[in-house]
């Protein structure tokens, strides 16, 4: 056989169809993501579920990528550990990269890599890269870029991908342009064509159409949060380029001209701002925010330390505002392009004296939709900073979702006050009105905004103490009350909160908290555990404020097993002071290593403190 | 005829749009007895009420000093936020989007704009927002006690601090550097000329900075600093005299000596008369501006009138393409994509 070595006989070759992980392992700037994606899609369009991360350094050009692709026909959309195929197209890391392969698993590689491989338990197929990339229709400064796609040929025949469906996916990336897709499409063609003519395939590894992804999407979640932000009414934003939360602002600004048509020809309603970082990127989002728009900006860990002083202010000032935060890797610059869930204290604790956040955190590319619009509502309604808490994992990654819903509500835009408002307000209550006077007893005043040009409707905005009226004040019963006053809005924000996600099986018992993009990991690993005789409830923290029934479930089960992608366990942390009496039951199960936590892990977590505690 | 209107409108005391001054004014001043502040805050008063401005239809800001306190001393009629530290630039350029008929007006001290405030200021100038940007200047933070601040000059002694051995910053040429498209110097000891230049900062379309010398009469006062009451009255040197004229006001040129008065026209039809003193000065070049500043350095000079105007520029807002309609009064059914809409958008992802 021309381009295949043999395999130890010894292994059993069962059929495993549907159900494997496929890691491409490319250099950065090889534009390998078109043909990563290309494949992604292409197994999506056959109905087959199917989720992709990217594994990438910050870096332009050079470093070490890769790109793994789970196909599952359960459904499962979490991070493997181990690869089924690898498909090695940098010589730097294929030594590396042959480790993850599980026994029995493939190794893909172009033939021009000299290398020695030392495993004998693995199917090993060779691609001739530059030969099918050496061809006249193909200029030679293209070449190394159109490379990747001899592997996504030779990967859709050897697995069993639809050509047809590699062609649609090329024609949505490349956006109609035929001449670009009929030059990657030969490549693919003809790569294809040679592993049919040249591989004898010695591999149990298929895929097969199913009809699993026919309500779904595919989408990442930076994408979806601009998405949901414009069917929010955003009106400005303000952003400062951060990895990886640029794109959400890149997205605003590529659908809102789009999506929000203006009844005025050539005139918007919209104003998104490139700030000179992001102490003025909030700023901007709060000046906003406080003159009567629906403001947001996007930022990441290190945009979110700068941005910790203005957040007081909006706290104290009661502004409403919307920050996504698109959590990388901490502390410090830490790994910018890896993920995590390290920004919960701080998100929660952020700027000096006492301080409170609504936070919300999505678990899904959907929500990040969903959560997009309520962020605006729950932010007005308030009249206080909103703070999403996204990942790298979940904004950055193409993920097959649930397909986007319109809002099932109207806007909420709170207690705002216009002229004849204010002016009915006068009237009610003997010309009583106070900027700051909590009138309905919910801690959530009034406000009127900037262009109100009702004689009484100014009010002078401070981040110094101030009485009901606005009024600057520095004795101390007023500032008291006002700071409670403010507190008791933090009561009232729970009925106006994404409920937790409660999940309860008969027979369990365990509880599993988890929150954000760790979501298919732990439905997957309740799976592995319940096979393995161990039921669990899982409840799903969907924002804070706390709600009682957190609390209830907690004190329902012996052991619950916060799961998180930080060091501290940070959300542990946060429930702890929410429920000190019920902190036993509380335990951490949280790592992080900048990748995205794997059901593996958790089940190893899980299973080894089940296993000590039945030894007490 | 136009003589009896006056008159009686000065009987009665209102302006054109029937308020008095009074309706301009603000809380009581709690700043030192003598301060340049107080000064300035009284010539805003006057600007306005002789503009006739709505007072809603000003916003104030603020950052965080002395000069920062100060806009409760004024307008109280007025929408006002006081921001954070150096900040408020981006604070104003947030708000200001709220609705773009109001005016900005942001009152900002030396500590507050030249120290940490650097870059948010020079970076609201390179966007020419429309807002008037007062920096009160004294050399000195006030509200801690007597430190130095960024525009004090090198050598300047103050008790408890000692020398300072650095060089100054100068606002206005900050301001040049970032292609501002209006700057103006003052002195708080000149009060008319203050407030001449406050009513064409007002009428300016794009970003105007006025950099007004404002003495600190508890730490900064004493004869050698160049931002005390006796060296800007000494040192004082009018690059001319300026009188503000509304677009509507008939200008009788017999009052002037030919060729001793240039106007300038700003972007609403109002004039800038800048009467001419001892030296040949055309503000609207942005070079001769530099160079004088420079040589006013080097020579000890303060400089004092409209420095440089470009009243015609592309303003922030215009990048914008925003509807008369201001944005804080849009309504769900403008702001919400119809909900055939979402059928599409899911199929414009794959």
């Amino acid at each position: 056989m021309l381009s295949s070595s043999s395999v130890n006989e010894g292994i059993v070759r069962q059929e495993k169809t549907n159900d494997f992980c496929i890691t491409f392992c490319t250099v950065n700037g090889s534009g390998s993501s078109t043909a990563n994606t290309t494949l992604l899609r292409a197994i999506f369009k056959m109905g087959v579920p199917v989720s992709g991360k990217n594994i990438f350094p910050s870096n332009i050009q050079g470093l070490p990528t890769w790109y793994s692709i789970r196909v599952n026909k359960k459904g499962y959309i979490g991070r493997l550990e181990k690869d089924d195929i690898v498909v090695a197209m940098n010589p730097a890391t294929l030594v590396k990269d042959i480790d993850y392969l599980v026994p029995g698993g493939v190794l893909i590689y172009p033939d021009d890599i000299e290398i020695e491989i030392n495993r004998d338990d693995i199917v090993i197929y060779k691609m001739p890269v530059k030969k099918l990339t050496r061809t006249p229709e193909i200029p030679a400064n293209l070449r190394s870029l159109i490379a990747n796609m001899v592997y996504v040929g030779v990967v859709s025949e050897l697995f069993g991908i639809e050509l047809e469906k590699i062609y649609l996916a090329l024609d949505y990336h490349f956006k109609h342009k035929k001449q670009a897709i009929d030059m990657n499409f030969n490549v693919v063609k003809n790569a294809a064509n040679w592993a049919k003519q040249n591989i004898e395939k010695k591999d149990p590894y298929w895929i097969a159409p199913m009809d699993a992804t026919k309500d779904y999407i595919m989408a990442d979640g930076n994408t979806a949060a601009a998405l949901g932000s414009i069917y929010g009414g955003v009106q400005f934003a303000a952003w400062y380029p951060i990895t990886p939360a640029s794109s959400l602002a890149e997205s605003l600004n590529e659908y809102l001209p789009v999506l929000r048509k203006p009844d005025f020809e050539g005139e918007n309603n919209y104003v998104v701002v490139q700030a000179e970082d992001e102490l003025a990127a909030i700023g901007m989002a709060i000046g906003a925010g406080w003159a009567g728009l629906r403001s947001m900006t996007s930022t990441s860990g290190p945009g979110l330390s700068l941005m910790a002083e203005y957040l007081g202010l909006g706290y104290f000032a009661e502004v409403p505002v919307v920050v996504w935060d698109v959590q990388r890797v901490g502390p410090s610059t830490g790994l910018p392009t890896r993920t995590s869930q390290g920004d919960i204290t701080f998100a929660n604790f952020i700027s000096h004296g006492d301080t409170q956040y609504v936070i919300l955190i999505p678990g899904s590319v959907h929500e990040c939709f969903e959560f997009g619009w309520k962020a605006f509502d729950i932010a007005e309604r308030l009249q206080t900073p909103v703070i999403v808490l996204s990942d790298l994992d979940l904004g950055m990654n193409q993920w097959m979702t649930p397909k986007f819903k319109y809002p099932d509500k109207p806007m909420d835009r709170g207690k705002i006050l216009w002229e004849n408002d204010l002016e009915d307000i006068l009237n009610r209550y003997n010309g009583e009105w106070g900027r700051y006077l909590d009138i309905d007893g919910d801690g959530i005043p009034y406000r009127t905004v900037p262009g109100n040009v009702h004689p009484r409707s100014a009010y002078f905005a401070r981040g110094t103490g101030h009485d009901e009226y606005a009024r600057y004040n520095e004795d101390q019963d007023v500032w008291e009350r006002n700071m409670n006053r403010i507190g008791k809005k933090f009561e009232t924000a729970k009925q106006y909160l994404p409920l937790p996600v409660i999940e309860n099986r008969s027979g369990s018992s365990i509880g599993i908290i988890g929150f954000g993009s760790s979501d298919p990991a732990i439905e997957e690993a309740r799976d592995i555990l319940a096979a393995e005789g161990i039921q669990s409830d899982y409840l799903r923290i969907r924002a804070i404020p706390f709600i009682d029934e957190i609390g209830e479930f907690i004190a329902r089960h012996d052991k619950n097993f916060v799961v998180e992608g930080n060091r501290d366990g940070q959300m542990k942390q946060l429930l702890t002071l929410q429920y000190p009496g019920l902190a036993c039951k509380l335990n951490q199960v949280s790592h992080t290593d900048g990748l995205a936590i794997s059901a593996e892990w958790i089940v190893r977590q899980i299973l080894s403190r089940e296993i000590i505690s039945d030894d007490d | 005829m136009t003589i009896d209107m006056s008159v009686s409108a000065q009987k009665q005391n209102v302006n054109s749009i029937g308020l008095t001054r009074s309706d301009y004014r603000g809380a009581a001043s709690t700043l030192c007895q003598g301060c340049g502040h107080n000064s300035i805050a009284n010539q805003i008063i006057a600007a306005a009420y002789e503009l006739s401005l709505s007072p809603e239809k000003v916003v104030k800001f603020s950052g965080i000093g002395c000069s920062s306190k100060s806009p409760t001393y004024f307008l109280t009629r007025s929408f006002a936020f006081n921001g954070l530290h150096g900040r408020m630039p981006s604070l104003a350029l947030g708000a200001c989007f709220g609705d773009i008929s109001l005016k900005g007006l942001g009152v900002s001290g030396d500590g507050d704009t030249a120290s940490i405030g650097l870059g948010q200021f020079k970076h609201m100038v390179r966007r020419n927002l429309p807002f008037v940007y007062i920096v009160e200047n004294n050399g000195v933070y006030g509200l801690t006690k007597g430190q130095f601040s960024a525009t004090a000059q090198q050598g300047l002694y103050l008790k408890k601090q000692g020398t300072n051995p650095y060089t100054p910053v100068d606002i206005c040429m900050e301001a040049l550097i970032a292609n501002a498209t209006f700057v103006a110097r003052s002195f708080a000891g000149d009060p008319k000329q203050v407030k001449e230049l406050i009513k064409a900062a007002f009428r300016h379309k794009g970003i105007a900075v006025l950099d007004i010398i404002s003495p600190c009469v508890t730490f900064n006062n004493h004869e050698e600093s160049v931002h005390s009451y006796a060296w800007g009255k000494d040192h004082e040197w009018p690059l001319h005299e300026v009188s503000f004229v509304p677009e509507k006001e008939e200008i009788n040129i017999d009052d002037f000596e030919e060729g001793t008065v240039r106007e300038v026209e700003l972007h609403d039809g109002s004039l800038v008369l800048l009467r001419k003193l001892d030296r040949d000065y055309d503000p609207t070049d942005r070079w001769e501006g530099i160079k004088m500043l420079e040589e006013a350095h080097k020579n000890n000079w303060l400089v004092t009138g409209l420095i440089y105007v470009e009243p015609d520029a592309p303003t922030m807002f215009d990048h914008y393409c925003l509807p008369d309609k201001p944005l804080n009064r849009m309504t769900e059914q403008e702001l919400r994509p119809a909900p055939d809409t979402i059928d599409q958008l899911n199929a414009l992802m794959w």
